[in-house]
């Protein structure tokens, strides 16, 4: 019997090895891998050649460098180039500091948690309706001029240059206002890692004032969790097309848009020089990348003198409330833009400076409802099929990482902020050239797997920590109790992150739905959304067809968010347990 | 139809890959086309920007349905977006079955495709409606100076006329005339930023009125009188450039979003290419009752809008279909009709019978509309070639950020 | 029927660390208790029986139910039941619902439902089964998370500190349940504490483990 025992113990130690059982989960990983990066792949190889003057398509087969010539001789390059990297970089430390003064002066407090609630639904609204709100807002034509004129005396709007501006501080405006709410919430997760409350109490025992104990104990851990995110809203922020075209200045444009602009140019050869310059903008955001690394690295240096001076920090009355009112600021920038957007959706005749039209009317909406309901439509469809696709992904690779014990590695999460780091402007259009030739554009499919690039990394952000922070003794109880593998995941670990998993879905769908330049370049114009038919209708410049389209945006993505909010509110009335 | 025959060998030569040739309908064989149309999906690439004009579109989709067409509306941001489109289809070797069905097009889109041999025809002479086209009175068979041979059907006239608020100013003879307004009244008058292509008008308009030589303009622009040509122009845009609205270092993306700055007070005075869409605009709530246009005394250019359909579109029978509801007289008096689109027709009103010819003359066109009276001759369009170059040009002077 | 519950054997470690070394047999009825300072590997060796052991713990040796190999077994199928510091009652379901979810499938709807009213009237809970776990007292979850554990029919049970988390009155009353309880099934049970009073209240063979090498990160 011992002898049996023993022999036996040999093989047991060879299998226990292989513990979980192969399933085919294996293969999710890379299916997800593949998905996420092999458009972005293809894309960036189907954008390098025609830089160099080869696309096969086109009978061009010999390499040249008269495309990046063509981009070198043209007069507004320097211009667009200083533009991409100033927005870019500014947005990105304006955001951060807005977000790391109110989180220094006000994380935990009442006041805070009011921010909270409003800043969440407010990252979900698309950025084109931020955009057209923001400009609505503070144009010299614009809501708060009108306001403002029985103290002005301006019976017409001022003639300054606001929205539009040269130096790109309105889009750098308008593009704070969106990243606010992202790296604030980025930095909401990233606070749960740290165990903030007591450093904070230990440092305010020592006599540090609130922000100077907030910046000197907490913020290098929850930087070093935020970097990644930060790298994505400067990546964003100096690539974006459709901000840049609604709030951007266009004698030159940015980069970006000079790009889609030479995309669409009926002259071949101009389509070698958009390529080209994808290739100036790629390596432009790399450069800006290394170059925020540096002034990571210096500001950790003059960081790192300034603890140990030990200052117990003085500024805390003026700064606070300034943190404060920035984070308010932003909240009500965006509300406001809203706001202006729903008034001029209903407008009837409304002169200058007049604070309201002189009539409200549903004309606009009646005249619109036909295209808005098609459009809103194929933006659910698709938006429903990249957040499916999305959601089975990725639970199929968490689920994968549970099961075989190996955690996401420091690189893994780099591959999964790819897709988000890489302009889209140097891969998407080599991604068009390259569906098209294989005659897979167009198609309601080729848009979703399109999202899906972007998808998969928001929903693997929002997914990840609450998936892995379920106790996984649960997982054993269940298991002690007989259930299996998929039992333990249908039956016991779903249902308890039913709400996380609707909340990652309404970020998807959220994310789908504001996507414009894919859904243009992929869909070929065939496949409309709310987005597109938004940017083509403001080509126009119909400010009630952009405040109808905008407010339907808005309600398209926050329709899930409520939805996520409610479902499980209402299935687990019950459940104590699983309220937050 | 002998144009016919000559022209479907040479493009048979010119797109060898392309066995859907022998398939595509023989447009002087409409009963044959109705057939084929019935059914088929067109997929109409149209400027969206305009709620004025995708409204209408939508009707023409009514009409159509009737014939068994489904007609769909691609609204894009630039007509140029659908050239590219099927340019990159035919590099793809996507010769069937194209995402293009017709295009709104004119001018130097239509002067490319055609050149590229993108375009299915000829097809727009053997339309049913055709026989009630202004070949006489209208230039609807020359585009820019670029016969159409029947690869495009036109349905809408445009002429040049300024849009200006007669609360704050009073009409104007000429570009001298509007220069000295400006310097007068600064940061009141703008143009859609070039290359938009009423923005692109703006220097066109501008650029006859200066030059003497209009023979010059009418054919392609060369090296050699290019510069002195344009002389003028550039010395005009130079003195008026610092006294433009926002002192010209940002303009209106579109005809539209310039609309939006007369209706905001931001601006005084306008350009637009159609007579009554100021009318129009006001009946929408988007401008002022005080808004009305002028022209200028020498006269102001004019051309008409065309529909189009690629070489590789996979429903040429609907696309004639839609191209010839577009023509019929309930379609072009409901387009000029300012409280619909208020395009100008390209009918002939002699050849109307008698109750079409009625409707027309029963509309209304609008407190701010001109009368084809006070309209006057319209100037015809300089070669594409000068569009291309000024607009360049003026890129490179106006819009680099200097 | 019941079994001895067999580590013959074990040794687990951690890259190449030496962990936790036993060679022990449990007899129906009895109870091991395993002593030692946290970090020590005392709950590395529980999910090696229960077969919930992460990837990078390496471990040799066997685990059987009397004759039954059931070292390779996935969890599910091993019959072993577990009990946590925490009640880990599944918060969507309710107390009957958890209960059901314990007992082994089979037998008809009516059964069933009169098979937990019972078990509910045996632990002074009857009529609970409709409530939401959370809505219970501490000790009344914990008395639920033994009954749920139980009804699966385990072969063999596990302890996890899983009197820690009590006051000390509701603790006795916890210790003498649950000891009772395996007597009577004559289950084979291995307890982990730190806690010297439950290794008196289980009165069977104590086994302190001392840190080997050096002491592996929190277990």
């Amino acid at each position: 019997m011992r002898a049996l025992a023993r022999h036996i113990s040999a093989l047991g130690a060879l299998r226990a090895g292989f513990q979980w059982s192969p399933s085919g989960l294996g293969l999710v990983p890379a299916l997800t891998l593949l998905a996420m990066l092999g458009p972005v792949c293809a894309g960036l190889l189907c954008t390098f050649l025609p830089a160099f003057g080869i696309l096969p398509a086109a009978g061009l087969s010999t390499p040249s460098l008269d495309p990046i010539a063509a981009l070198l001789d043209w007069p507004g390059l320097g211009a667009a180039l200083r533009l991409s990297l100033t927005t870019g970089l500014l947005a990105t430390a304006l955001s951060l500091a807005i977000v790391t003064l109110t989180l220094a002066g006000w994380h935990g407090s009442g006041p805070f948690r009011m921010l909270e609630r409003l800043l969440s639904p407010l990252l979900s609204v698309p950025h084109a309706a931020t955009a057209f709100g923001f400009a609505f807002l503070i144009a010299p034509s614009g809501w708060l001029s009108r306001l403002a004129s029985p103290l002005t005396g301006w019976d017409r709007p001022p003639d300054l240059l606001i929205v539009q501006d040269p130096w790109g501080l309105t889009l750098t405006a308008g593009l704070v206002v969106k990243e606010v709410p992202f790296l604030l919430l980025m930095a909401l997760a990233a606070l749960g890692q740290v165990d903030t409350r007591r450093r904070i109490r230990v440092a305010q025992a020592l006599g540090y004032n609130r922000i100077a104990a907030w910046l000197k104990t907490v913020f290098p851990a929850v930087y070093s969790q935020i970097r990644l995110p930060v790298y994505v809203v400067l990546a964003y922020s100096m690539s974006v097309v459709d901000v840049a075209m609604i709030l951007g200045p266009s004698t030159p444009p940015t980069l970006s848009v000079q790009i889609v602009r030479w995309m669409s140019d009926p002259d071949l050869a101009q389509r070698l020089t958009a390529a080209a310059a994808a290739l100036l903008q790629g390596a432009l955001v790399l450069g800006a990348l290394g170059l925020w690394r540096c002034g990571e690295s210096v500001v950790a240096r003059l960081g790192c003198i300034w603890i140990s001076k030990g200052n117990r920090g003085a500024s805390d009355p003026v700064l606070r409330p300034v943190g404060l009112a920035l984070g308010l600021l932003t909240a009500f920038v965006v509300l406001a833009g809203i706001a202006v957007l729903a008034v001029w959706s209903l407008a009837g005749f409304w002169a200058f400076p007049d604070a309201l039209p002189q009539s409200f009317d549903l004309r606009s909406w009646s005249r619109h409802l036909p295209g808005i309901v098609s459009a809103t439509g194929t933006t659910v469809l698709i938006a429903v099929l990249a957040t499916l696709l999305a959601l089975a992904l990725v639970l199929g690779c968490l689920e994968a990482e549970y099961r075989s014990g190996h955690s996401l590695t420091r690189r893994g999460l780099w591959l999964i902020y790819l897709p988000l780091l890489v302009p889209q402007t140097a891969f998407l259009p080599g991604l068009q050239t390259l569906l098209l030739s294989l005659g897979a554009d167009r198609t309601l499919w080729a848009v979703v797997l399109a999202h899906l690039v972007f998808v998969l990394p928001y929903v693997f952000l929002s997914l990840g920590d609450p998936w892995r922070a379920w106790d996984r003794r649960n997982g054993t109880v269940a298991a002690a109790l007989g259930a299996s593998e998929w039992g333990v995941l249908w039956r016991v670990r779903l249902p308890m992150l039913l709400r996380p998993i609707l909340t990652t879905a309404a970020v998807a769908v959220a994310v789908s739905v504001g996507q414009y330049l894919p859904t243009l370049l992929v869909g070929g114009g065939r496949v409309p959304t709310l987005t597109t038919e938004a940017v083509a209708l403001a080509s126009g410049g119909d400010r009630r067809a952009i405040g109808v389209y905008g407010v339907a945006q808005t309600l398209a993505v926050l329709g899930p968010f409520i939805l996520a909010l409610a479902v499980p509110a209402v299935v687990w009335r019950n459940r104590r347990g699983l309220h937050v | 139809m002998t144009r016919l025959a000559t022209a479907l060998p040479l493009l048979a030569a010119l797109l060898a890959p392309m066995p859907v040739l022998a398939a595509d309908p023989d447009p002087a064989d409409w009963d044959t086309v109705l057939q084929h149309a019935r059914g088929q999906t067109v997929y109409w690439h149209a400027w969206g920007g305009s709620t004025a004009t995708n409204d209408f579109i939508a009707w023409i989709g009514d009409q159509v349905a009737e014939q068994g067409v489904t007609l769909e509306h691609v609204k894009l941001a630039d007509t140029a977006d659908a050239v590219t489109r099927v340019l990159n289809e035919r590099q793809a070797g996507q010769n069937d079955d194209s995402a293009v069905d017709m295009i709104w097009i004119n001018g130097p889109n239509f002067a490319a495709m055609k050149e590229a041999d993108l375009l299915f025809g000829p097809f727009a002479e053997n339309l049913p409606n055709w026989q009630f086209v202004d070949v006489a009175g209208k230039t609807v068979q020359s585009d820019f100076t670029v016969p159409t041979e029947g690869y495009e059907s036109p349905w809408a006239m445009a002429q040049v006329v300024y849009m200006y608020d007669s609360a704050d100013m009073d009409p104007q003879p000429s570009a001298e005339a509007i220069l000295k307004w400006a310097q007068a009244n600064p940061g009141r008058f703008t143009y859609p930023q070039p290359p938009d292509f009423l923005g692109a008008t703006f220097l066109k308009q501008t650029l006859i009125e200066l030059t003497d030589n209009s023979d010059t303009l009418s054919k392609a622009a060369d090296d050699a009188d290019y510069a002195a040509v344009t002389a003028p122009l550039w010395e005009y845009l130079d003195a008026l450039t610092p006294v433009l609205w926002r002192s010209g270092s940002a303009y209106p993306a579109t005809g539209p979003a310039q609309l939006q700055l007369l209706a905001d007070n931001e601006i005084d005075l306008a350009i637009s290419f159609s007579p009554g869409e100021a009318s129009t605009a006001i009946a929408n709530n988007q401008l002022p009752d005080t808004v009305r246009t002028f022209v200028l005394e020498n006269g102001t250019l004019g051309n008409a809008s065309y529909v189009a359909i690629p070489y590789n579109s996979g429903s040429k029978a609907g696309a004639m279909v839609v191209a010839n509801t577009l023509l019929s007289p309930a379609a072009q008096a409901r387009a000029q009709d300012p409280a619909v689109l208020g395009y100008g027709t390209v009918l002939d009103m002699e050849a109307l019978s008698e109750p079409d010819r009625a409707a027309f003359e029963a509309l209304d066109l609008g407190i701010a509309t001109l009368s084809p009276a006070e309209l006057g001759v319209a100037l015809p369009e300089p070669h594409p070639s000068w569009m291309t170059r000024i607009t360049e040009d003026w890129t490179r002077r106006y819009g680099s950020g200097k | 029927m019941s079994e001895a519950l067999i580590l013959h054997n074990v040794r687990i470690t951690r890259g190449g660390v030496p962990l936790v070394s036993i060679d022990q047999s449990i007899a129906p009825g009895e109870v091991l208790t395993v002593m030692g300072p946290s970090g020590v590997g005392k709950s590395t060796l529980l999910s090696y029986v229960a077969g919930t052991l992460a990837a990078d713990f390496e471990a040799t040796g066997m685990v059987c139910l009397g004759t039954t190999d059931i070292t390779t077994l996935p969890a599910a199928q091993r019959q072993i039941g577990i009990l946590f510091q925490d009640d880990l009652l599944f918060p969507h379901l309710s107390v009957g619902a958890n209960l059901a979810f314990g007992l082994r499938p089979g037998g008809s709807r009516a059964w069933r439902n009169k098979r937990i009213e019972t078990a509910l009237s045996d632990i002074g809970l009857t009529g609970y089964a409709d409530r939401d776990p959370e809505t219970l007292s501490g000790g009344q979850k914990a008395r639920v998370a033994l009954m749920r554990m139980l009804l699966s029919e385990p072969r063999a049970l596990l302890l996890d500190e899983a009197f820690s988390g009590l006051d000390a009155a509701l603790r006795r009353q916890m210790r003498s349940l649950v000891f009772d309880r395996a007597r009577e099934m004559d289950l084979p049970v291995l307890m982990v504490t730190h806690d010297a009073d439950d290794a008196d209240a289980a009165a069977g063979t104590v086994i302190q483990l001392a840190t080997e090498s050096m002491p592996a990160p929190a277990d």
